[in-house]
């Protein structure tokens, strides 16, 4: 399973630039619309999709995901349904890396084995489980990789070299760089701090390090992007699918362009990163 | 389903990775993960030593007021014709309730830390104030969150807290109750990491919070233990507790976990009954889950959401309990009961025209499981309940339901 994921960095590497990584709430705002959504997002331009598994309290996120989360669970999303939403678009894509990305409660109440089993028929590559650090591996890491499913680590700055060894242990796919200490949605941190942070955690690891919170442009995705394997973007797109929501919330007749817009902007971005850090 | 073997104590958990059985645990973010291991260090180091200990137990005396007294509640006894009751009055501490006994505590330790503001979140208020009354004490800035419907219902703990100098944020998410108010303290501490000490309420949340906050409440049960021995010369047959996150109650429990014979009930808010939604018996009618940092029972639907309960008493209005309860349910060792609304305003009532007493909503809980028992019990029986707070904060809730104007 993790064959798809490596052969879009071994890809990306050849192309000499960094992933675009989007992230988007499953079922945000129904579930057709959010198929549409999924569907959409290689086209624009993005290299690895974040599938969000919308949960009633969401911890780390600000909030723009929180309440793309109740717009999901409002309009009758469930993890079952979020597994379906990815057995869909695999039906036209063979090749786009699926990440699901939530909290662990639902997975735990789904059951675990019974999860992995039917993320694997699904199509899913990787997981990230934001409230599963390293102490809690043996809940659903170690199972995941027992299959063949990446588990991918949060690093962040508050993990320091001391730590960063245990963070990375089970860590596959990719590691992903939380570039401040906070809720997602934020405002972007200083890529300086970002490139050393990065170049740090590439001291103790060969894997691909993407880095997301506070990506919002073009122009932020360049400059994070000199710096990283990839770019993880996702208030901002959740933040595009709200503004193009009728009053009353339901998908508005561009929901499904507009994001398509925003991310093949953000494409430019990532593709004019690495001239940017051959300079 | 698999018979758990009886541990020698009851008294010995939770493991190094704070777990008490399958309950318990580190779910947290990873950012957060490397300050609940300096917590942890701090802790250990912190308890044993016995400059901490004197300093805690000084401001135990001087400033809460301990040790709280044990009460023979003497007409409440003869008016139910059995068990003799006895309270234990952690509503005469300072600030009203047992809250306090935990924010001193906690309130060193960030000291220790070398931390420099304090966040909080509330349901009850009592927390809020306890956490309010310590902040301002020790000179530390204090954030409290409280779900918007809580400021409402709770409106003069949220003065006080004003009064004290805390910032008292009113949280909208969700219902705006505790669970909501809890989302955003973590929220704010994933943001904050240099200098915050997140001061949790109740024994719940990732390692150490559920062990720390046990040990700094299980004053409430040693005293109890050795005032009762004093009392009648023996242990009592049952002791009952309220449970929301269940800190009132861990700390008088947790002394007598290894007493054989003695009985342990925590009683549940059952808001207005288990069929609905409308309630907050995590135990009785919840399910295994992970929420805040802990594996722990919690009220969810079939997707693994968390469900917003009810309760007419704010402090019970969580849709989980600490760990430490769901273990010794599993095991057997303590049994979990709901109360009604009604039963509990009832009980409210009856304390209040029997002894003079007006206690919080949330003790009235546990009462009212003591009115029902203690009728059918022997005169030479003794209930020890634990008299967690005092209702001045719940006349305006109670006045709404009795239609009555304050």
């Amino acid at each position: 399973m993790t064959i798809r994921m490596d052969n879009r960095f071994a890809a990306l590497k050849a192309e000499g630039r960094p992933a675009l990584i989007t992230y988007f709430m499953g079922g945000d705002p129904d579930f057709e619309t959010s198929l549409g959504i999924m569907k959409a997002l290689p086209g624009a331009g993005a290299d690895i999709i974040e599938l969000g598994m919308p949960f009633s309290d969401p911890m780390a996120d600000g909030p723009a995901i929180q309440m793309a989360g109740q717009r999901a669970l409002k309009g009758g999303q469930t993890l079952a349904k979020t597994l379906e939403l990815a057995r869909r678009f695999r039906e036209s894509d063979a090749e786009t890396p699926i990440v699901m990305m939530g909290y662990y409660n639902p997975i735990y109440v789904y059951g675990v084995e019974r999860f992995l089993d039917d993320a694997i028929a699904s199509g899913i590559d990787g997981l990230i489980v934001v409230d599963l650090p390293p102490e809690m591996d043996d809940e659903l890491c170690i199972p995941a990789l027992a299959k063949g499913v990446n588990f991918i680590r949060l690093a962040t700055p508050t993990t320091d070299d001391k730590r960063l060894p245990a963070v990375l242990k089970n860590t596959s796919g990719f590691v992903y760089y939380v570039s401040m200490n906070g809720i997602t949605g934020s405002a972007l941190p200083d890529p300086s701090l970002v490139s050393g942070a990065v170049n740090r955690i590439k001291g103790h690891t060969a894997l691909p390090v993407c880095v997301g919170f506070g990506v919002k442009t073009a122009d932020h995705a360049k400059a994070i992007g000199a710096a990283a394997d990839g770019v993880v973007v996702g208030s901002a797109i959740v933040s595009q699918i709200a503004g193009s929501l009728t009053k009353d919330g339901k998908a508005g007749p561009d929901t499904v362009a507009a994001v398509a817009t925003l991310v093949r902007g953000l494409a430019t971005g990532v593709r004019a990163a690495r001239l940017v850090a051959a300079e | 389903m698999n018979e758990t073997p009886k541990p020698n104590s009851f008294r010995a958990g939770p493991d190094e990775d704070g777990r008490f059985g399958i309950f318990g645990g580190r779910f947290v973010a990873e950012t957060l993960m490397p300050l609940i291991l300096d917590l942890q260090g701090e802790w250990e180091k912190a308890k044993n030593d016995p400059a901490f200990q004197a300093e805690l137990a000084d401001l135990g005396a001087h400033y809460i007021g301990r040790p709280s007294p044990l009460y023979f509640a003497e007409r409440l006894t003869e008016h139910l014709g059995g068990a003799k009751i006895y309270f234990k009055r952690e509503e005469l501490n300072h600030t009203g309730s047992h809250k306090i006994n935990n924010c001193i505590g906690q309130i060193l330790l960030a000291k220790r830390m070398g931390k420099t503001r304090i966040i909080a979140e509330t349901g009850a208020g009592q927390h809020g104030v306890a956490s309010a009354t310590v902040a301002a004490r020790f000179g530390f800035p204090c954030v409290v969150y409280m779900g918007a419907t809580d400021v409402e219902r709770q409106a003069p703990n949220v003065f006080r807290m004003k009064l004290l100098g805390a910032e008292v944020i009113p949280v909208t998410a969700g219902n705006g109750t505790l669970k909501d108010a809890m989302n955003e303290a973590l929220r704010d501490w994933v943001t904050n990491v240099d200098d915050t000490y997140y001061l949790i309420g109740t024994a719940a949340g990732p390692h150490p919070y559920p062990e720390m906050v046990r040990d700094f409440q299980s004053v409430i049960g040693t005293e109890a233990r050795a005032q009762l021995l004093e009392a009648e010369g023996k242990l009592p047959d049952v002791v009952i507790a309220a449970v929301g996150g269940g800190s009132n109650a861990i700390g008088i429990f947790h002394p007598f976990l290894d007493d054989q014979s003695v009985k342990i009930v925590g009683v549940e808010a059952g808001g207005r009954g288990l069929q609905g939604v409308d309630h907050c018996a995590s135990i009785t009618a919840g399910s295994p889950g992970v929420l805040h940092g802990n594996r722990t029972y919690l009220l969810q639907d079939g997707d693994g959401q968390i469900l917003e309960g009810h309760s007419v008493s704010a402090g019970l209005d969580y849709p989980g309990i600490g760990p430490e309860h769901s273990w010794l349910h599993s095991i057997g060792r303590a049994e979990y009961v709901p109360i009604m609304d009604q039963e509990a305003l009832d009980a409210f009532q009856v304390l209040t025209r029997l002894e003079g007493i007006i206690p919080a909503l949330e003790p009235s809980h546990a009462l009212a499981e003591v009115i029902k028992r203690a009728p059918k019990m022997g005169k030479d029986e003794i209930i020890l309940m634990n008299l967690s707070g005092r209702g001045d904060k719940d006349i305006f809730t109670v006045a709404k339901i009795l239609g009555m104007e304050v």
